[in-house]
């Protein structure tokens, strides 16, 4: 029987590993994509530089407040937190509404009446201030003696809580971002089917995005925390090396739930409408910008149980309170839940054609 | 006519013994159509066969069975001596496809493309070789985006052939295509049965197939009404000729007056079109003018053209595979 032998074929045993391949061109297509590189690598780096202005750590704050008389005005200016000024009652209640001054401190003839808003921390503050310096201005003595012994900590700002929120949503969109869009759009363009008609393990496939996000992983995370250290001195507590396997953990939890949003849609509108769905409650309920337990207790259980939530807390457990892996046996098994389960379900139901 | 070619006996004895390609009684039904209706065929080795037929007539359905891609509600499918159950990872090696309407990423160059996909097989034609014999050395470093219809398809036909196929399956390949791509990928085609592979390809350009194939089966719904090299299935209409002509007026014209002549197969009505299959066009024509004259019958149109396998599939059917 007639062999094909193509008279001026050269032909060759194995090529370069198909796994390699499959992975090299997830890393040619990702970077010929100039805006995925803005929003993975660049975009979050603007989100920290422009968190960290609004809420920088300015000196300690100097109260205004009112008073109706010089005396009194004065008493209050021996403290050095509050800057005092004289105004009468109307104007002084009129700036109390606008906010300019904190607290108006009205001359009585029995003695002085704080007019100001007690659900404002720092009204209450400023009262609790002006009537020290009003007693200790009346000959008021201390019964003991307090030293003050000053301490700026870092991991205590916002931006320290901010970063660790930042990293986790961003390992979050970039999984479920780059695993979703490019395996629809590969089934939209009929890609998948003609992938399979040839002898590629479909396997390698899949792999070829956890391996391809796993390299890209390693350059965003050194980036984006390299980035917090140097320009903000955001603290590393606990171990590194625990801190690169939780990001890793994490990348793989949304890189199988993004796998899962990927497994049956087959155009573009239905994917991202999907992961907009999947990725929104977690943007709202997962504690990016504030502590998720400022969410009612019935919903906590819920919020807990996000992926994000898990991630977030437990970078923040490292990175802020230095906690081991050993102390946040929760979150990591939440996180570990997410990777297997989406993992198998989207094997399961996942559409080649 | 139809009968003659309906059985699908092998058009050569030899191919029995262990062909490329054997289907029995293959039938695959979707929710509102049966796509393929027991389908029996056999291609030998070397050979290029071709399923020609309209849109919708179950030969895409086909090739992907075929190609494993689909399964069939029953029948046997053996490909090289194989089945796609016990085969698999083996048949995937030995056979290249081309789809239709496959998009390759638009930002991978045709090399990386086909460096790809050659990383996918045991063993191939080097990846110079396969960008040289697709024409395609000038575009090697273009992006998929920017590459023609033709370029694409050639393209798709260099993927389907890196891992140096026995059993080349083509799905439509000149689809979409201008006449001048289309030769050049005819071109592709004709190198490649040179070489020796078989080839199992689709189309509904009949022309196509007439140029192209050793053999063609040509299907409508889900069956192949004929089967044969195209030269048999020009004859089977009875005439290598056919003469198309129309009357002026709308004359009571009666189709015996000119069966009669010597040489006249059949006769029939297309859209107003008198078309006769002819066999002695050098005796007929004369004769036709004759009687058409005795009887008072005024033409206003008169050709004539050579059978084509589109008159196999009129006189089938009684449509045309354009619009079938």
């Amino acid at each position: 029987m007639p062999k094909p032998k193509p008279s001026s074929s050269v032909l060759t045993g194995p090529a370069a590993s198909s796994l390699l391949q499959l992975t090299t061109t997830r890393f040619r297509l990702f970077l010929r994509e100039p805006e995925a590189i803005f929003w993975i690598f660049v975009f979050p780096i603007i989100l920290a530089i422009g968190l960290g202005l609004a809420f920088r750590n300015k000196p300690a704050d100097v109260y205004q407040v009112g008073a109706t008389t010089p005396h009194l005005a004065k008493s209050l200016n021996t403290d050095r937190v509050l800057s005092a000024k004289v105004i009468d009652e109307p104007t002084g209640i009129h700036q109390l509404a606008t906010g300019d001054i904190l607290v108006l401190a009205i001359a009585s003839p029995s003695g002085v009446t704080y007019k100001y808003d007690d659900t404002n921390p720092d009204a209450r503050t400023a009262r609790l201030l002006a009537d020290r310096a009003v007693q200790t201005a009346a000959g008021r003595r201390e019964a003991v003696h307090a030293d003050d012994n000053l301490v700026h900590e870092t991991g205590a700002r916002y931006i320290d809580f901010v970063v660790p929120g930042l990293l986790g949503m961003n390992l979050m969109s970039s999984a479920i971002w780059g695993l979703g869009f490019a395996i629809v759009e590969a089934r939209q363009k009929k890609l998948l089917k003609r992938l399979v008609a040839s002898p590629m393990p479909k396997w390698q496939y899949l792999a070829s995005f956890v391996l391809s996000r796993l390299v890209m992983l390693v350059i965003e995370v050194t980036i984006f925390l390299g980035f917090a250290r140097i320009a903000f001195g955001v603290p590393f507590r606990g171990p590194i090396w625990q801190l690169a396997f939780l990001c890793v953990l994490t990348s793989l939890a949304f890189c199988s739930l993004g796998l899962l949003v990927a497994a049956r849609a087959k155009t573009m509108e239905a994917a991202s409408g999907l992961m907009n769905l999947v990725m929104l409650p977690m943007w709202i309920l997962s504690g990016v910008f504030f502590s998720a337990t400022r969410f009612p207790a019935v919903i906590q259980p819920f919020v807990r149980a996000l992926p994000l939530t898990a991630a977030i807390d437990s970078l923040r457990s490292n990175m802020l309170q230095g906690l081991t892996l050993s102390q946040m046996r929760l979150p990591v098994s939440v996180l570990l839940a997410w990777l297997i389960i989406p993992f198998f379900l989207a094997l399961k139901i996942f559409r080649w054609r | 006519m139809a009968t003659a070619a309906t059985t699908a006996s092998p058009a050569t004895g030899a191919l029995a013994a262990n062909p490329a390609l054997l289907l029995r009684g293959l039938r695959k039904a979707f929710v509102d159509v049966v796509a393929v209706d027991g389908l029996n065929l056999e291609v030998a080795r070397g050979e290029c066969f071709g399923l020609l037929g309209p849109n919708g007539a179950g030969k895409t359905t086909t090739i992907e069975i075929c190609e494993g891609l689909t399964t069939a509600d029953s029948g046997t499918v053996e490909l090289l001596g194989l089945d796609w159950r016990r085969g698999e990872a083996e048949l995937r090696q030995r056979i290249g496809i081309q789809l239709q309407e496959t998009q390759f990423p638009d930002k991978l160059t045709v090399e990386e493309t086909i460096r790809l996909f050659r990383s996918f097989f045991h063993r191939g034609i080097d990846v110079e070789e396969i960008i040289k014999s697709a024409e395609l050395e000038e575009k090697r470093k273009s992006r998929v985006v920017g590459l023609s219809g033709g370029q694409k398809q050639r393209l798709a036909m260099a993927c389907a052939l890196v891992g140096n196929p026995e059993l080349l399956f083509l799905d439509e390949p000149t689809t979409g295509l201008d006449p001048q791509a289309r030769r050049h990928l005819w071109d592709l085609v004709d190198e490649l049965k040179k070489a020796g592979r078989t080839i199992i390809l689709t189309t509904h350009y009949m022309d196509e197939a007439e140029r192209l194939c050793d053999r063609v089966g040509i299907m409508d719904h889900g069956k192949i009404i004929a089967l044969g090299t195209p030269a048999e299935l020009i004859s089977s209409v009875g005439g290598e000729h056919i003469v198309e002509f129309a009357l002026s007026g709308s004359p009571t014209f009666d189709p015996a007056t000119l069966l009669v002549i010597p040489g006249i197969q059949s006769h029939r009505i297309d859209a107003g079109l008198h078309q006769l299959a002819v066999s002695e066009l050098h005796t007929a024509v004369p004769l036709i003018f004759t009687k058409l004259a005795e009887n008072g019958w005024h033409l206003s149109e008169f050709r004539t053209h050579s059978a084509t396998l589109e008159d196999v599939f009129v006189s089938l059917t009684g449509r045309n595979l354009r619009d079938a």
